[in-house]
């Protein structure tokens, strides 16, 4: 399949210019030299981060900046977990982005699967019109949204018309219901799912599968790579997605990871070792996410990207 | 299933045969049903949002007061006479003039280095990669504290070469915060700009390179002729997906310097923010986003004229 060549372009170790041929052994040191410099830049901030999280306070102001740890120590992160409530943030966090995931990569698959495969009067003046939305930007949404998750009806004290109470604002529904769907998932999904040869749901058709038995036995499997790339970025962009749950979220039992966190920094400024523990924390989990299923997601970016 | 296909060559001018139609639509009603949990949240938060936001845009709507008038193109009107939207509009420019461009160069240059078939390639590219998957908040604070004045370590090496003689106060410093802002987008853009450029680097086919090099073109000269101009779709691509990203940036100003100092960094995206949830005219932010909106259309419409062209090899 398509996807599966541009992943075997992307991992193969790349050979448009040959370094040593190009400038001989200094050119590729010059080579080294550079990238080496420029991976320290970009690695720096984080790697101070990381340092400082297990450092006494005293430490991180230090002057030169101690880079290594003089005196060790867990004691930030015991502070963030306890004090600052961290745990409740990634409980929520993990909640919100997790039923974010698994909605959008029902509801995305079942649409991709309809658009990729099914005829129906409408089909394509449908699609045409959703790829429409796509140049909409994204703070167009901010005020309307914030305004009909408050008139939800029947939801947060609100009658049937949708007035008297607050709807969905201040709870979870108004974090996860907004982007259970997306238009890229099904976008991209569909891509890859046209790929799939028509004789092989015709088969089954013929032999009597209904059209959901058909998408959630033939089509779904064979979408693996599709759907892991996007359910890796779903997942990393809900759990950092920082602006959307502080316009929709004052209670405080509800804040995500990065709610809490931004909110921590607000109150107490001057608090940095807890900051910087709360920090790693924050960022542990899209890290573990991306270093596992870094194929997909560069090739989903890729592939995005190139369309 | 087959039925439309089949039927009738294609004919734009065809009358609708509705019964036909109409039948296609009872058998494949499976089809709809499949649709409707996506279509259902399409409508709500997609389709009637942005009309509601146009309708928002003219009327006066306070959230706490219950009246809400029409006030036709006022708020437009408004728009253009408000001093404080031409300056997030020059901010905003600010912002993406400069960091686009840089953040392309330095994604373009990494992607280069990356493609001389190096040893550990997959570590540098993650290496490069980590800060575009770093929470943007996470982020914040890290530059945050990189730009302290007193202690922090930005100064310390700038004051340890030499290259300043005294400490500055970064993000309090009004010549200073819209660049420090630029500096760090460069740094959480250059990932993303390096792996779209890979992709496209591996696009080029080899026998492009082998025949410039019969023709005795140098290493120098195949990045130039070659390389460059090969790499213009994606080039394209790169910029107007990064203005448009550009123009809606403010989370990360919001947790900066929230516009300051002295609304020097108060973009576009900001200003909205500001007028609709702090000053709650959401009428006023609704009429801003729609000029926004506006720009990015004119972007996308070039983007699409272009890439229609489909530039083959």
């Amino acid at each position: 399949m398509a996807v599966k060549t541009e992943e075997h372009h992307l991992e193969k170790a790349s050979t448009a210019i040959d370094a040593s041929k190009l400038l001989g052994a200094f050119g590729k040191l010059l080579v080294y030299l550079a990238l080496i410099i420029g991976a320290i830049l970009f690695t720096a901030p984080w790697a101070w981060m990381l340092s400082a999280s297990f450092q006494p306070l005293g430490d991180i102001f230090n002057w030169p900046p101690t880079w290594w740890p003089e005196h060790f120590t867990l004691e930030n992160y015991r502070r963030v977990i306890r004090a600052a409530g961290i745990g409740q943030w990634y409980v929520n966090s993990m909640f919100i982005a997790i039923s974010v995931v698994v909605l959008q990569l029902f509801f995305n698959s079942l649409a991709a699967y309809t658009f990729a495969k099914r005829r129906f009067p409408g089909r394509d003046a449908i699609f045409v019109f959703m790829l429409s939305t796509l140049m909409i930007p994204g703070v167009v949404f901010l005020i309307p949204n914030y305004i009909i998750l408050q008139r939800i009806p029947l939801f947060g004290g609100n009658n049937i018309l949708g007035m008297g109470g607050i709807g969905w604002l201040d709870s979870l529904w108004g974090l996860i219901l907004p982007s259970a769907v997306s238009v890229w998932g099904i976008f991209f999904i569909r891509q890859y799912m046209k790929s799939i040869p028509d004789e092989l749901l015709d088969a089954a058709r013929i032999d009597g599968a209904t059209e959901f038995r058909i998408y959630w036995q033939i089509a779904l499997p064979l979408s693996g790579p599709a759907l892991a790339a996007t359910a890796i970025s779903t997942f990393t962009w809900n759990w950092n997605d920082f602006f959307w749950p502080m316009l929709v979220i004052s209670n405080p039992d509800l804040r995500t990871v990065q709610l809490g966190l931004a909110l921590f920094v607000v109150q107490n400024r001057t608090v940095w070792d807890v900051v910087m523990s709360g920090s790693v924390l924050a960022t542990l989990p899209v890290l573990i996410v991306f270093l596992i299923f870094q194929r997909y997601f560069i090739r989903g970016i890729a592939l995005t990207g190139m369309k | 299933m087959t039925a439309i296909a089949n039927s009738k060559p294609k004919n734009l001018f065809r009358r609708i045969d509705w019964r036909e139609t109409l039948h296609l639509m009872k058998k494949n009603w499976s089809a709809y049903l499949f649709l409707s949990p996506w279509f259902i949240l399409f409508l709500i938060f997609t389709v009637f949002s942005v009309s509601f936001s146009f309708y928002l845009s003219f009327h006066e709507w306070n959230i706490a007061e219950s009246a809400k008038p029409f006030v036709g193109l006022e708020n437009y009107i408004r728009l253009f006479k408000d001093e404080k939207f031409y300056q997030s509009l020059w901010n905003t420019l600010l912002f993406t003039g400069f960091g686009v461009p840089l953040g392309m160069a330095s994604g373009l240059l990494v992607a280069l280095l990356l493609n001389t078939k190096v040893r550990m390639q997959g570590i540098f590219r993650t290496l490069f990669y980590i800060p575009v998957i770093t929470p943007l908040v996470v982020s914040s604070i890290i530059w945050k504290w990189l730009y302290q004045g007193d202690y922090g370590l930005l100064n310390y090496y700038l004051l340890k070469y030499g290259i300043i003689k005294e400490k500055l106060l970064w993000l309090a410093d009004p010549n200073l915060a819209m660049p420090a802002l630029i500096i760090m987008g460069i740094w959480a853009g250059t990932g993303g700009v390096m792996i779209l450029y890979l992709a496209g680097l591996q696009g080029i086919p080899e026998e492009l390179y082998d025949a410039a090099k019969v023709d005795g073109a140098n290493g120098f000269q195949r990045l130039l002729f070659v390389t460059i101009p090969l790499l213009a779709p994606t080039t394209f691509y790169i910029l107007i997906t990064s203005v448009i990203g550009s123009f809606q940036s403010f989370a990360h100003i919001y947790i900066m310097t929230s516009g300051g100092p002295l609304r020097r960094t108060t973009v576009i995206g900001y200003y909205i923010y500001e007028a609709g949830f702090r000053h709650f005219e959401m009428g006023y932010a609704s009429a801003m986003a729609y000029i926004l909106f506006a720009f990015i259309l004119m972007l996308t419409i070039i983007q699409m004229k272009f890439v229609k062209g489909d530039i083959q090899y």
